[in-house]
């Protein structure tokens, strides 16, 4: 099966979404990207979602998840590039991700980590 | 009484042609919903000759009961072209259907001196032609609406288009001026060209100027904050200014909670705090 690819960048980890996702690769992916939080020691988890045009309320459930479990594994989570589209449909959805860190694309959602990071 | 729908009537049509268009144009020239203003006594002339034309050459075919028919195409489509003409100069659908109904007279009165002597037959030929004059009236005034909608329709598409610029104050600031009440589809206008120019020009702050918004109900407050909500999913942080004190009370009236929402007093307040938080500032020039 299909996995979505974790890759180690200093102290973040960087996933990328480009494919549709569907309910088991997304849970396969909040698996493994737990695991990977632990194993690696990370501080930080950027999730780039900029390929992403479908979404429904299980996908966006799951990402909100990801940031809560990542925050209790003392990691922030920074989600970036979402479509309009994306985001109008989660906000219809009444899914408004409170407290998930947001960021036009991957350049500025890594100066975010960085700034969290530093400020503990 | 004759219900098949043949009748007298085209013959009277044709024979009597000239003279009832003379009596039709007299008495639409002397009545007081003439509009003189608008029309020509020659245009005038030419749509009544046009219509008592398609009307003959439609009661030649029989079926004087039904319009819908391929024989009263001709008929039809005039009287379209006339409705669509008249809303376009301003009638109002009395003044265009009354444009069918002033015939009648004519009419009634040319039959009654053709068949004066058959007092049945004069009824039944009067209940079949005033059954006509009637669904082609209905018709003329149905092709009215149909324009008017139409008109309707083509100007909120138009307004719609207009009033809902994004415009662009600095490097990665957005300004959204928006102007006039806010309803459903046109907020869904709004935040999708927002949030469009926001990924254009990947902006991290926009302002939101409710300025020249009338009123705020919990409707368009709900938006507001949808918009807000859909900002932030995609990176971009939301500032709202221009709240007016009457909105200020609605909305804590109505209990909306704007806890989310960076509220500013004016444009230039919103522009002042989007610069800090880019970490530009305005300095007197030569100092």
């Amino acid at each position: 099966m299909a996995r979505i690819p974790i890759l180690k960048m200093g102290a973040f980890l960087l996933v990328t979404i480009q494919v549709d996702m569907h309910d088991r690769l997304a849970l396969t992916l909040q698996d493994d990207l737990t695991t990977r939080i632990v194993a690696d020691r990370a501080h930080g988890v950027l999730i780039d979602i900029s390929s992403l045009d479908v979404v429904d309320s299980f996908i966006g459930r799951m990402i909100s998840d990801i940031s809560k479990m990542a925050q209790v594994l003392d990691a922030h989570t920074v989600v970036v590039g979402m479509q309009p589209a994306v985001a109008i449909t989660l906000v219809e959805l009444g899914l408004s991700l409170e407290g998930v860190r947001t960021a036009l694309d991957v350049e500025r959602g890594m100066e975010l980590l960085r700034l969290q990071v530093s400020e503990g | 009484m004759n219900l098949s729908g043949k009748s007298q009537l085209a013959g009277i049509l044709k024979k009597h042609e000239p003279e009832i268009l003379a009596d039709w144009t007299q008495s639409q020239l002397a009545a007081s919903t003439l509009r003189s203003d608008l029309m020509t006594e020659a245009e005038l002339r030419e749509q009544s000759r046009q219509l008592l034309n398609a009307l003959q050459r439609g009661a030649q075919e029989g079926q004087l009961n039904d319009v819908s028919g391929p024989q009263w195409q001709e008929a039809r489509d005039l009287l379209t072209r006339i409705s669509r003409s008249r809303a376009q100069q301003g009638y109002t659908p009395s003044e265009t259907a009354t444009f069918v109904f002033s015939l009648k007279q004519p009419l009634f009165a040319r039959l009654r001196k053709e068949i004066g002597s058959d007092v049945t037959a004069l009824a039944d030929e009067l209940w079949l032609t005033t059954t006509l004059l009637d669904r082609l009236a209905l018709f003329t005034t149905e092709r009215y609406q149909q324009s008017r909608d139409e008109l309707i329709a083509r100007q909120q598409r138009e307004l719609l288009e207009l009033s809902t610029p994004v415009v662009q104050l600095w490097n990665g600031v957005l300004a959204l001026p928006l102007i006039g009440t806010l309803d459903s589809e046109r907020t869904q206008v709004v935040m999708e060209s927002l949030l469009e120019k926001i990924v254009a020009t990947s902006a991290p702050l926009a302002i939101i100027d409710i300025t020249g918004v009338p009123t705020v109900d919990t409707l368009v407050a709900q938006h507001l904050l949808k918009t807000v909500a859909a900002a932030r999913l995609m990176g971009a942080d939301c500032i709202i200014s221009g709240i007016r004190p009457q909105i200020a009370q609605t909305i804590v009236h109505l209990g909306v909670d704007l806890a989310d929402v960076v509220p500013k007093a004016t444009l230039a307040d919103a522009f002042a705090i989007a610069l800090k938080r880019m970490g530009l500032a305005v300095a007197r020039a030569g100092a």
